[in-house]
């Protein structure tokens, strides 16, 4: 066999495509992994890495494409197979017992590897050491910090002979100083010779550890770039794409009065860590303000505080002039708000209930779904065919369950649902994620036209078409604060992209 | 979906499960050497006048002990408490009328809500730990059966008194016994009076989850909890109501017996029922006409089972796996027929969206 100059690929995934009922998750994806390096994986939300990994980690199969490991092609029916070619995955969340040692966890489900006694321990200590990991076999999880408890998941795919080991998000959780340990571990795994697939949308974090750099966008791969050639903003573009829409030019409906007026919001976890800081903020009747970011950086706190589903810690919530701190959510959304989750499985919709009946979720006390204290079977059928008519929702009836829907149509449902009724505040988290072009372009018109009807609306996206098409005015979130407004007729996805990022040189969050 | 096939997928499901039931219930004969064809002909022999009234008593009050225990269920409460709420309600329900404070029907219908009261306030201490301390319901529920029992035992010692062999409280006036109704004509037996409670409660139950606000967001909590906060719904409110209610339900178990046949509350109380509830709730689904069949099944299989062991030298007991098996039957027989239903609603779904390719979905063209 003749020597090629390219070394065979640890991993190539060639026209690898996956599609869900109503949505593409992944097309003509094309990744080549060489070996030995650290492969980063970026892009938005919903830009379909975790699909991917899913794929890679035999978790999902492809309904197109091929995978090679090692140059030989291979195909997952399971986790199990993944692992046997010595792939292995740390998942974003832990998946640990807190009450065994980290000998048990680690041999939990490998029990034949090295049995479970000084074997096993023998081999958890030679890899530990090996590695720079400094753990104690015999320390019960629940003592183990989170950077720690990473480390063991890490361990956990080692010690099942992973080869090649992919990380989700595997910074997410972690402190600064966490991070750089974790990079200094990932170099010894690299220098031993293991691949490392690394999935992040923290840009300055894939350029320090990254020796090569695949960019997905909205199911696709659009460039592999080594990390010496671009910089954030260079990635920051391509995560986002170059072509960006003409913002909307028709004329603003903004007007004077204040509807939804956050003053000094300050939000905290159980553990009593702020996740938001001093947050203030003011939308006027007819106008979109827009908050661009990452998730994960207290857009979903901000929301949920003005819900009224968390409590705040400080500051105060106005609602068209009335103090809304301390009502809860049902009085809140009774006075006007309409909220589209960011999550529509576990906040928007009943899944095993029909669609009528899922049309009086949220909208408990007001006509047509309920009349007093009494459900309004007639009103609220009739309401949910007129959403499922206008908004065009895909469904055999209104007595389908919502959860025999597509994404794409549930989102569908779900926006007729909180358009209705006249709301004065509309809260959408992400409300095109996961729906097709053609709902979502239909999507953002419904928004536009009320909000020409005088509607207020908080939008919380990461994606910038989104939020630059939408948005009178923009303001980013990092790290629970918000940067100064952006005017979205001047601002460039390079400028956004840096504040939501905190890549590059670009001005930061004031305090 | 059409609405005729979506009732037939529901009927299927009890349909298997009682199959299943039988199936097995014949294997485990054949296994110990019984005949099986001795068993099914007296357990399915027409029951006499009278045993079909007793079928119809034991059933009201099964129906009750499992609305109460559907109840908590459409909420994901697993009020195993139903058991200890009845003896509770009952002991202070007869307590009451045997006092003989108010005259006639009056002292009926207070009693009747001081057991209400008693069996919410029962299972009121179970909402209260869960919302304030987080404490499961299945566990201090069970706990607080076992607190029940002596409890009564206690109050029937201080406040009870001796009657031969047993103590129990002091008779209820005449005037307030709610005289039996002639179900069959020409049977002497008669259906108790206070069965008619299981209708009302059983209309009442189908009202407040279906058609009302407060329903709703019961059911909605049961669904999906993150939804149901995201929706307005205060959760802990929701809990403590539904296991107040479900404990109120609980305290009609003993009514129909109270006043129509025992009359006192005595050490001969019929243990059990709220257990039995339970899986009534589970065979009928927390259906109000589901938990009517179930309550039916069971009471049906009880009172022909008694036959068993003068007619077919066989024991009694074995019935007991015959309902056991139904319960285990029913639960997987409605889950394989959810999922059967969910995956032709889908086929459904997506053929409807063919029939219109405008619906493609081209991510990221």
């Amino acid at each position: 066999m003749s020597k090629t100059v390219t070394a065979t690929a640890a991993v190539r995934l060639t026209d690898i495509a996956k599609r869900f009922p109503g949505v593409i998750a992944n097309h003509d994806v094309d990744v080549t992994i060489t070996p030995g390096t650290v492969h980063a994986l970026v892009g938005e939300n919903g830009a379909g890495k975790s699909t991917l990994m899913k794929i890679l980690y035999g978790v999902q199969k492809p309904d197109d494409g091929t995978i090679s490991v090692g140059g030989e092609q291979v195909t997952f029916a399971s986790p199990a197979d993944a692992i046997s070619q010595g792939i292995g995955m740390v998942f974003q969340h832990f998946q640990l017992a807190d009450n065994l040692t980290v000998l048990e966890n680690v041999v939990l489900g490998a029990e034949k590897l090295h049995g479970i006694k000084q074997q096993a321990r023998d081999e958890i200590e030679r890899l530990s050491s090996a590695y720079g990991f400094g753990l104690d076999p015999e320390e019960l999880v629940e003592s183990l910090g989170v950077g720690q408890r990473q480390r063991v998941e890490i361990l956990k795919v080692l010690y099942r002979g992973a080869r090649i080991i992919i990380l989700d998000e595997p910074t997410a959780v972690l402190v600064p100083q966490e991070v750089d340990a974790l990079f200094a571990n990932l170099r010894e795994l690299k220098r031993e010779g293991h691949t490392l697939v690394f999935i992040s949308h923290k840009l300055d974090e894939v350029l320090a550890v990254a020796d090569e750099i695949t960019v997905l966008r909205r199911g696709t791969t659009v460039a592999t770039v080594e990390p010496s050639s671009v910089t954030a903003h260079d990635l920051a573009e391509l995560m986002v794409g170059a072509e960006l829409p003409s913002p909307s030019t028709a004329e603003s409906t903004v007007t004077d009065e204040v509807v939804l007026d956050v003053a000094g919001l300050r939000v905290d976890d159980a553990a009593g860590r702020s996740l938001l800081h001093e947050v203030s903020l003011r939308i006027h009747a007819g106008e979109v303000l827009g908050i661009a970011g990452v998730e994960g950086n207290g857009q979903t706190e901000l929301v949920e505080a003005v819900i009224g589903m968390r409590p705040a810690a400080a500051g105060s919530v106005a609602l068209g002039g009335d103090d809304v701190t301390g009502w809860d959510t049902r009085r809140r959304r009774a006075a006007g708000i309409g909220y589209i989750p960011e999550d529509r499985h576990r906040h928007g919709l009943l899944l095993g209930a029909p669609l009528w009946e899922n049309r009086i979720l949220g909208h408990q006390t007001r006509p047509p779904s309920t009349r007093g204290v009494w459900i309004n079977r007639p009103g609220a059928a009739e309401d949910s065919q007129r959403i499922v008519e206008s908004y065009d929702v895909r469904t055999p009836g209104v007595d389908a369950n919502a959860g025999a829907l597509s994404g794409g149509n549930q989102q569908k449902f779900i926006v007729g649902r909180e358009m209705s009724g006249d709301p004065v505040l509309l809260v959408a988290a992400h409300p095109t994620r996961g729906v097709d072009v053609g709902a979502q372009a239909a999507i953002w018109d419904q928004i536009r036209a009320a909000r020409r009807q005088g509607l207020a609306v908080l939008l919380v996206s990461a994606d910038l078409d989104e939020v630059i098409g939408l948005s009178d005015t923009i303001r980013a979130v990092l790290r629970g604060r918000l940067t100064d407004e952006f005017d979205p007729q001047t601002v460039t996805p390079q400028e956004l992209g840096a504040a939501m990022t905190g890549a590059g040189t670009q001005p930061q969050a004031q305090p | 979906m059409s609405r005729a096939r979506r009732l037939g997928l529901t009927l299927i499901a009890p349909l298997i499960a009682v199959v299943a039931a039988a199936l097995v219930t014949s294997l485990v004969l054949l296994g110990v050497g019984e005949s099986v064809g001795e068993f099914w002909a007296v357990v399915l022999s027409v029951p006499s006048s009278r045993l079909m009234v007793t079928i119809v008593n034991n059933a009201s009050v099964l129906y009750l002990s499992g609305l109460a225990a559907a109840i908590g269920f459409r909420m994901n409460l697993f009020n195993i408490g139903v058991e200890g709420q009845y003896r509770v309600a009952t002991f202070a329900g007869a307590y009451f009328a045997g006092l003989a404070l108010l005259p006639g029907v009056l002292n009926t219908l207070v009693a009747i809500g001081v057991a209400m009261a008693a069996g919410a306030a029962w299972a009121g201490i179970a909402a209260v730990l869960r919302v304030t301390r987080g404490v499961s319901e299945v566990i201090s529920t069970i706990m607080l059966n076992a607190i029940a029992g002596g409890l009564v035992a206690f109050l029937l010692r201080e406040l009870g008194e001796q009657q031969g062999q047993i103590r129990r409280t002091t008779t209820i006036p005449e005037s307030a016994w709610v005289p039996g109704i002639p179900l069959i004509p020409g049977e002497p037996s008669l259906v108790y009076g206070l069965a008619l409670l299981a209708l009302v409660a059983g209309v009442g139950y189908a009202v407040v989850l279906n058609r009302t606000r407060f329903g709703f967001d019961l059911r909605a909590t049961g669904a999906s909890e993150t939804a149901a906060v995201a929706s307005g719904v205060n959760v802990k409110r929701m809990t403590v109501a539904a296991l107040l209610l479900s404990g109120a339900v609980a305290g009609l178990i003993g009514m129909p017996d109270l006043f129509g046949d025992s009359h006192a509350y005595g050490s001969t109380i019929q243990v059990g029922l709220g257990f039995t509830g339970i899986a009534v709730a589970l065979v009928g689904r927390n259906h109000p006409a589901g938990i009517a069949l179930g309550a039916l099944i069971f009471a049906f299989l009880s009172v022909q089972s008694n036959a068993l062991g003068i007619i077919a030298g066989i024991s009694p007991e074995i019935v007991a796996v015959t309902q056991g098996v139904v319960v285990l039957s029913v639960v997987i027989a409605y889950e394989v027929v959810r999922r059967y239903q969910l995956r032709i609603e889908q086929t459904e779904v997506a053929r409807a969206l063919e029939r219109e390719p405008a619906a493609g979905s081209e991510v990221g063209t």
